[in-house]
């Protein structure tokens, strides 16, 4: 849009030294991309997809296929048998592991669009004795390394008889300060203050225009803030590791990590699971590509 | 400490209860909704952060005070500065520490020069720009226990696709590099996952930031006659410098936390080692250890506290360092 309104070197102008410099005056992004920022972007994505599509070309292949060099690259057919082995496996229960990442991670991104909506909410346009400081709060918290409080988070967890359990790892993580902060940036900027006074005036009560105001208006946050917090839900992987390691309750990243432990690794075996765990977020990807891109780089800019 | 403004009078939207008469229903209900509902709103947050978050912050410091036993509940009482002086003589501390430092600047410092480079070339106008942009978060998406799996038989000695590589070029065709067997190799392994990880979405973070430099800043530079790459440089990063900063804290957070790359690098990932003689084992994966496999909560739990303060320290000696860095060249 904004290209219209740029001046355009002027036909005439000479070659050589001037030139160059007008087309250098151009800020970057008006400038189209040559063969070698094309070579070089190529590049970087078949280094960035390689693994994942040799973790699937493995999962279809033989023994022989994890050693064989130059690389295998076409996928074999012995997809369905590699599967069939991860999940009759006995004491790695990845087909229940697969359920409880999809409970945990369901319920944990419901919960988080629900409650950080309606905390955003309340910083972003209600008026409440301290609610600057306490969003300040909330900010600072963001700050601070999970791993911290890992052991004493598990000692806790052991007297509410949650270690083992699904409990573990949905409830420390039903509401998130960055969802918060996320959420209230969001509304700060879309809701006008006008819209929700007049409902007020109608007499809506707060959870009225909670429910038929603000929900409606932020439903490209929630899709970002929730393909966010999905992913990283379903791949999270230390504290789930230290409560639920050993249980009959693990996640699919803690199956996997079993899967992978032991004198003899089948490697066909090990990545068939993998790509199986792998498979919900790569179609979260190609659905949502634009929201998560686009949820990434608006928090670069705000915060 | 508070600068909200005093509450406004809860009812002044609506005609007040005329005096003498006691409020009715509805009035008390919106009483209660003005005052009290934006609390309960952002209740859940709090009360979670309490029982999950501050709590076992501040429980933590108790617990590395204390003899804390999982296998022998029996042993209890003040340790007091036991668990922390230990760390001072402790050669598996000092170990996952030097571990956890190369690491992270074999990870940190290319991860972040790449991403500037894909960010600036992802500036450019391209076509299809949405999907590069999808494409570059392949990796983020990608759950790292199954990259790391990858990455293991990338990194096999013996017919792996690492040396394999390495030997198109002539390099270890003699002696294949035993990637598990010393320090530097593990470390360039592990720091290869970890970059692979999140070149990309440093990138998008870098370019979100490049897209909101005036255009005229440019305009004016062509005058210089500066080429891309000085451009770059002189204008493009220091522009960008406050993201540039907030990149090298988040990388600096994470990655002095490396845990699930080094755990499942080993071969035997349920042992926590890094490696037979500790090669590439992280501070995070020692508190794993030394709490979940040796047993002792205390002393994991100090070790909590002192990778925390480490954080601390280098996250704030890092935005110093690239604030000079990316400002001194302008």
């Amino acid at each position: 849009m904004s290209l219209l309104e740029r001046p355009r070197p002027a036909p005439s102008a000479p070659r050589g030294g001037r030139r160059r410099a007008v087309l250098l005056g151009r800020a970057p992004q008006d400038t189209p991309a040559g063969l070698w920022t094309y070579l070089f972007l190529a590049l970087s994505t078949l280094f960035a997809a390689f693994p994942l599509y040799w973790m699937f070309v493995i999962s279809t292949s033989t023994d022989e296929a994890t050693s064989q060099l130059p690389p295998v690259v076409v996928p074999g057919d012995q997809f369905l048998v590699n599967l069939d082995e991860v999940f009759s496996l006995q004491d790695v229960y990845f087909a229940a592991s697969l359920v409880n990442s999809v409970i945990v991670s369901t319920a944990v991104t419901a919960s988080v669009l629900f409650f950080c909506s309606l905390a955003g909410f309340a910083f972003a346009k209600l008026r409440f004795r301290g609610s600057r400081a306490l969003m300040l709060f909330v900010i600072l918290t963001l700050t601070v390394p999970n791993q911290l409080g890992v052991v004493a988070l598990y000692i806790v967890m052991g007297k509410l008889g949650w270690n083992g359990t699904l409990l573990a790892v949905i409830v420390p993580g039903l509401v998130t300060a960055f969802g918060v902060f996320y959420m209230r940036q969001f509304i700060v900027n879309t809701v006008p203050d006008e819209l929700v006074e007049s409902a007020r005036v109608d007499g809506a009560t707060t959870m009225r225009v909670y429910w038929n105001i603000v929900l409606p208006a932020v439903r490209p946050a929630l899709a970002v803030l929730g393909l966010l917090t999905f992913v990283a839900t379903w791949n999270d992987f230390q504290w789930p590791l230290i409560t639920l390691n050993g249980t009959d309750y693990p996640t699919s990243m803690v199956a996997i990590s079993d899967l992978a432990s032991g004198n003899y690794v089948i490697y066909r075996r090990v990545l068939a699971g993998a790509f199986v765990a792998t498979i919900p977020l790569l179609i979260m990807l190609v659905i949502g590509g634009r929201q998560i891109v686009r949820g990434i780089m608006e928090g670069a800019v705000k915060s | 400490m508070s600068t909200t403004r005093a509450t406004p009078a809860p009812a002044t939207r609506r005609p007040r209860p005329t005096p003498g008469r006691s409020m009715t229903w509805r009035d008390r209900l919106h009483r209660f909704d003005m005052r009290y509902v934006p609390y309960l709103m952002i209740a859940p947050f709090f009360l979670l952060f309490l029982v999950f978050g501050l709590f076992p912050m501040v429980f933590n410091g108790v617990v590395a005070l204390r003899h804390w036993r999982l296998d022998d509940p029996e042993l209890t009482g003040w340790a007091g500065v036991e668990n922390f002086s230990r760390l001072f003589t402790d050669g598996d501390f000092g170990n996952a520490l030097y571990n956890t430092f190369g690491i992270f600047l074999l990870s940190t410092v290319p991860q972040l020069l790449l991403a500037l480079i894909i960010a600036s070339l992802l500036n450019r106008r391209l076509r299809a720009q949405t999907w590069w942009r999808v494409g570059a978060l392949l990796p983020y998406i990608t759950p790292i226990t199954a990259s790391t799996l990858v990455f293991n038989v990338f990194f096999a000695r013996d017919l792996g696709m690492a040396n394999w590589a390495l030997g198109l070029i002539g390099i270890g065709t003699e002696n294949p590099i035993d990637w598990r067997a010393d320090k530097l190799h593990s470390w360039i392994a592990i720091a290869t996952m970890v970059n692979w990880k999140w070149i990309g979405y440093n990138a998008l973070l870098y370019l979100a930031a490049m897209q909101s430099i005036p255009r005229d800043v440019y305009e004016a530079s062509a005058l210089d006659g500066a080429g891309p790459w000085r451009q770059l440089w002189r204008i493009t990063v220091p522009m960008i410098r406050p993201v540039v900063i907030f990149t090298v804290v988040l990388s600096t957070i994470g990655g002095l936390q490396l845990f699930t790359e080094p755990m499942l690098f080993d071969l035997n990932a349920q042992a926590a080692t890094g490696g037979s003689g500790g090669e590439w084992q992280t501070v995070a994966q020692l508190i794993y250890k030394v709490g979940w496999k040796d047993l002792n909560l205390g002393y994991a739990a100090a070790m909590s506290w002192a990778l925390f303060l480490i954080i601390l320290v280098v996250a704030a000696l890092n935005t110093l360092l690239t604030n000079r860095i990316s400002g001194g060249r302008k």
